[in-house]
């Protein structure tokens, strides 16, 4: 799960870890009004107007100002808010921006990475920072690997002061805000751990002129597995920022995610699923969606993953390939069935069925009328459904 | 000849009182797997429909104790699975193989990190796998035991249904297995490639090497360069995810394409450049391999 740079803040805030004041708003009207407030708990009239959108890169599509007077700062809220921001990870269509961040001026020093995420080489959490701050830090990595600094995080002691010290020697950081990073890492990394963060990115981490250390954005995804242990994180969560059918879909715990195609795929396993988009890619066709029904399926689970599918307007053609294990031929059959007779079926659908009582399954959907076209194997599937998508059109 | 299970396997099943654990037990049973305990805490000496005949016990411990049980698969609900596993270990168990889908990486960085250091001949198995099966002999988890064969194929793979897909592909065209495992989606996990593959190198009855990874990570750049430097029975591989949107995470945990790291195509470029073949499609899997054997029968 993802939040916005404001709410990791908030949570920064509240453990401890230094950050700018600053105010959210959720229209322009309230930004507006937020501006003097920044302006006197900041101590300037310099604030820095904010798009928050779940994606990376919003300085380089335009979606953040810093404005030197009141009427500058107006000036910014109204042109990014409402506005279509598209940035390298929003994709072409970009992203229409919602909520905005209202956060005051400081006087920079140095402009540093700091990053934190799991190595899956070591399976434990390592600590990346970079005095190239405020950059593409992908870009950094690959030209200039050696200006990365990457240390562990021992599972048994967690991270260590000494640690910060030698980091902050790394990055060039000396006398008194040498002990402020320590003061900085210490609160960060232990949210990192209680919170089950999966990525932690601050890009810029800034040394001020007066000698401190803040967290001037806040990048966090959290651990999907781990919900369960935060109920109250939930509430962080902006449906605006999640396709509809995601939602639908994580209700029913169903793995989802929307694609452009035209072919709506049905499949057991993530790995059978994302290999299903492969061959269908191979054949020539394009996959709507990944759909994962997952192995402890219910009928019910079907008959819901298969109205998904249905229910995306791009879809031509339905594709459902199932390798049984503990996901059985006849579940699947039944949840199809009851789907169809419930929402009718438009779409040719082309079935796969092998695995736990396959011959049941097949016979179910023999018996029950429908216009299925039964594949042979995997490969013959993909070809029938590519086929029949190009036909609708 | 086999890896890790086989005619020595005792097994224990932790949440064999669950739906899961019970459907999966009696499946075990049926293949011929010697299911010796089940635990479930505290439900200690009660029975489990169908399974009338395994004793229930409250800790493995007991299992080990008075069922010589040797080995465990995992079955228990993810805020209680990184327990289970430590606990077996703490039991004596040498072989753990985790079914268990859904663990938070925080709770499997610390059973990494004790295992690594406390229990150092411990082995792990997942989570998040479909488990392992030497066939004929002993089937540890949740795969369909019919679709296999006795043969000379290890197969290792971090999908699971991709797993059946390769393995009903081979029995088709004649490949038996010698064992296959999964070693699941997830970022953290126990046994890797290499472990598996060194294992295989190393098994007389295992003759060939099928390989199934998928997007996300480095394991099949670091598992092709071992083959290239350790192995040199015939292998064969397929990479799942050739066309997965980068950052998004496509099911398991560890399936993501992020920081530009993880794509599939490096990982076809690095099995080709270690002289493995990859299979184009996942239907062309077996005959991927079968090609390879038809044509060298052993790499230089």
């Amino acid at each position: 799960m993802k939040i916005h740079e404001y709410q990791g803040k908030q949570l920064f805030r509240k453990y401890g870890v230094p950050v700018p004041f600053g105010i959210a708003a959720t229209s322009a009207e309230e930004a507006i009004a937020a501006i003097p407030k920044v302006q006197q708990q900041g101590g300037t009239d310099i604030v820095v107007v904010k798009a928050q959108i779940h994606a990376g890169g919003r300085g380089k599509g335009g979606g953040v100002k810093v404005a030197k007077t009141k009427a500058d700062a107006e000036e910014a809220v109204k042109k990014i808010f409402g506005m279509t921001l598209i940035t390298p990870q929003t994709g072409p269509e970009g992203k229409k921006v919602q909520r905005i961040f209202i956060e005051q001026g400081l006087a920079i020093d140095h402009e540093f990475y700091l990053g934190m995420l799991l190595d899956r080489a070591t399976g434990r959490n390592t600590v990346m920072a970079s005095r190239e701050g405020g950059m593409d830090i992908e870009e950094v990595a690959e030209k200039h690997p050696e200006k990365i600094i990457r240390m562990t995080v021992n599972p048994a002691t967690g991270w260590q002061d000494y640690q910060s010290r030698e980091l902050a020697k790394a990055l060039g950081m000396t006398g008194k805000v040498a002990n402020e990073l320590a003061a900085f890492m210490r609160p960060l990394t232990r949210a990192y751990e209680e919170l089950d963060m999966s990525l932690l990115e601050i890009n810029p981490l800034i040394t001020t002129k007066d000698g401190k250390v803040l967290a001037l954005d806040a990048k966090i995804n959290f651990d999907d597995n781990a919900m369960f242990r935060h109920p109250e994180l939930e509430e962080l969560r902006d449906p605006n920022e999640e396709d509809a059918s995601e939602i639908e879909a994580k209700k029913w715990d169903l793995s989802y995610i929307a694609l452009d195609g035209n072919i709506g795929c049905m499949v057991n396993g993530a790995g059978l699923a994302m290999s299903t988009m492969d061959i269908i890619n191979f054949y020539g066709g394009s996959p709507a969606n990944f759909l994962d029904v997952g192995g402890g399926a219910t009928a019910e689970k079907v008959t819901a993953a298969f109205k998904i599918i249905t229910s995306d307007p791009g879809v031509k053609a339905i594709f459902v390939n199932i390798f049984g294990g503990i996901m059985k031929c006849d579940t699947i059959a039944e949840g199809v069935i009851k789907a169809v007779k419930e929402t009718g079926l438009k779409q040719p659908l082309v079935v796969r069925l092998e695995g736990t009582n396959v011959e049941l399954g097949k016979k179910m959907l023999a018996e029950s009328g429908l216009n299925i076209v039964a594949a042979a194997d995997m490969a013959d599937g993909a070809q029938k459904v590519v086929k029949a998508a190009k036909e609708q059109r | 000849m086999s890896v890790l299970v086989g005619f020595d396997t005792r097994l224990v099943v932790q949440g064999m009182s669950g739906s899961a654990g019970a459907f999966h037990a009696k499946q075990m049973v049926e293949y011929g797997t010697n299911v010796v305990a089940g635990v479930t805490p505290g439900k200690g000496g009660a029975k489990v429909a169908g399974l009338e005949q395994v004793p229930l016990y409250d800790t493995v411990d007991e299992a080990v104790r008075l069922a010589n049980a040797n080995t465990t698969v995992i079955y228990v609900p993810p805020p209680f699975a990184a327990d289970a596993i430590l606990e077996a270990a703490a039991a004596g168990i040498e072989t753990i193989i985790c079914i268990t889908e859904g663990i938070p990486a925080r709770d499997m960085i610390k059973v990494k990190y004790v295992l690594d250091n406390e229990y150092p001949g411990v082995v792990l198995v997942g989570p998040n796998c479909p488990g392992v099966i030497t066939p004929g002999q002993c089937k540890v988890g949740i795969m369909p035991g019919y679709i296999h064969k006795p043969g000379g194929v290890g197969v290792v793979s971090r999908s699971g249904t991709l797993t059946y897909e390769v393995v009903g592909q081979l029995t088709k065209l004649g490949l038996g297995q010698s064992t296959a495992i999964g070693i699941g989606g997830d970022p953290v996990k126990g046994t890797d490639f290499i472990d598996a593959l060194a294992w295989f190198a190393n098994d007389p009855g295992t003759s060939s090497i099928f390989m199934i990874g998928e997007i996300g990570g480095d394991s099949e750049e670091r598992a092709a360069q071992f083959i290239k430097d350790h192995i040199d029975k015939p292998c064969a591989a397929f990479i799942g995810g050739q066309t997965a949107p980068p950052g998004k995470r496509m099911g398991h945990a560890g399936a993501i394409i992020s920081g530009g790291k993880g794509a599939a195509k490096d990982k076809i470029a690095a099995l080709q450049a270690a002289n493995i073949a990859v299979a184009a499609t996942p239907a062309e899997m077996g005959a991927t391999l079968a090609k390879v054997l038809a044509s060298a029968p052993a790499r230089a």
